[in-house]
């Protein structure tokens, strides 16, 4: 009886500590990654970075991007959504996150085409072929150029721009902001600054709906 | 408690009882540890974490039905588990501390497992804590063991 006692305690204690190590660790770096993307602005946006939407819109979605990542184009489409469903009001700024080996030669690819004008269709053309040329999470640069074509891409000139040190630098400025941010996974968001509380849609919807009402014109 | 049962058993049991319930803390606290590393603080476990993780997970499950009854036969149940996790954490530290060289490596993809995530004091790394928790527990599962055949 002692015994079952002592086990019972001993166990509920233990999981005691975990959830309030696990709450307190969390509240923590909620505060650290709001302080710092609050106070470290330029790190979030580039200057480099592709823009979609209204330059002066007053809520901005900043969102670290791998085009080889599942769930970045799940997520793609539904920001769209949110940006039409508020025309003007959002602007959306990409980072480039290629965590998947072998994603940051598409990255090149994406930038490539965005000499040509035409990053947005050309990224919109991978990320629904995404399965054919990532077979196995694992991208294949050879595999993508055959969906890029009819969007009217220069493929020849798109091959030699794609080793420019200028895109090397881009994609390595990328990743050192990533890194600097504590963004992990793809895809991660920032809506004017704030980080998501925790990951998935409806958490996205309510930061960018908060930052949408806070920023209304009265 | 059965007034049948000769005294030596009673005191083995009495004895046996708080090896295997400190082997179970061990085990306890190390996967708490062990989730707290990778679910909260989402630091990504490597292969070689997993074949740890496969060997200590199971300890926490196992080693209470050894207690309630006392059943010392957990031990013969629970040693190849500690055994086998204790030689997973081993290497590991080796693979980190530079011993054993880049070739034999078996995770090429994902997390490379010679990096140091955590590094407290300079030299407690996560692998370092599961060789201390698979030791302790080997110890005391021993320890339980040849009190109760004595």
């Amino acid at each position: 009886m002692k015994q079952k006692t002592l086990f019972i305690v001993a166990a509920v204690v233990l999981l005691v500590v975990f959830l309030v190590g696990t709450l307190i660790y969390k509240s923590e770096r909620n505060e650290q990654s709001a302080q710092q993307s609050g106070a470290n602005g330029s790190v979030l946006v580039r200057m480099h970075s592709p823009t979609l939407g209204n330059a002066d819109a007053p809520v901005v979605i900043v969102e670290f991007l791998d085009p080889a990542c599942e769930t970045c184009r799940v997520f793609y489409p539904l920001v769209k959504q949110m940006m039409a469903a508020n025309p003007d009001r959002i602007r959306l700024v990409l980072r480039y996150a290629p965590f998947h080996t072998g994603s940051d030669k598409v990255v090149a690819v994406l930038e490539a085409a965005r000499k040509q004008g035409k990053f947005w269709p050309a990224l919109e053309a991978l990320l629904a072929a995404q399965a054919d040329w990532a077979p196995n999470h694992t991208p294949q640069v050879a595999l993508v150029w055959k969906h890029l074509e009819g969007l009217g891409l220069n493929l020849e000139q798109m091959r030699a721009d794609m080793t420019s040190p200028a895109i090397a630098n881009v994609i390595a400025q990328d990743l050192a902001d990533a890194r600097f941010l504590k963004v992990t996974k793809t895809p991660e968001f920032f809506v004017n600054r704030m980080p998501l509380p925790s990951f998935g849609y409806e958490q996205l919807k309510k930061l960018v709906d908060n930052a949408l009402k806070a920023t209304q014109p009265r | 408690m059965n007034t049948m049962e000769p005294s030596a058993r009673m005191h083995n049991d009495t004895t046996a009882w708080p090896l295997i319930f400190g082997a179970w803390l061990v085990a306890s606290v190390s996967t708490l540890g062990a989730l707290f590393f990778g679910e909260v603080m989402q630091l990504p476990p490597c292969v070689l974490c997993w074949y740890q993780r496969i060997c200590m997970f199971p300890l926490v499950l196992i080693l209470p039905v050894g207690l309630f009854p006392l059943d010392r036969k957990i031990v013969r149940y629970a040693l190849p588990l500690a055994a086998i996790g204790w030689l997973f954490a081993v290497f590991h530290v080796l693979l980190i501390a530079g011993v054993i060289p880049e070739s034999i490596k078996p995770c090429t993809q994902g997390v490379p497992c010679s990096e140091k995530v955590i590094e407290w004091f300079g030299f407690v790394t996560i692998p370092l804590l599961s060789v201390v928790a698979f030791s302790t527990i080997i110890a005391l599962l021993i320890l339980a063991h040849l009190r109760s055949s004595k």
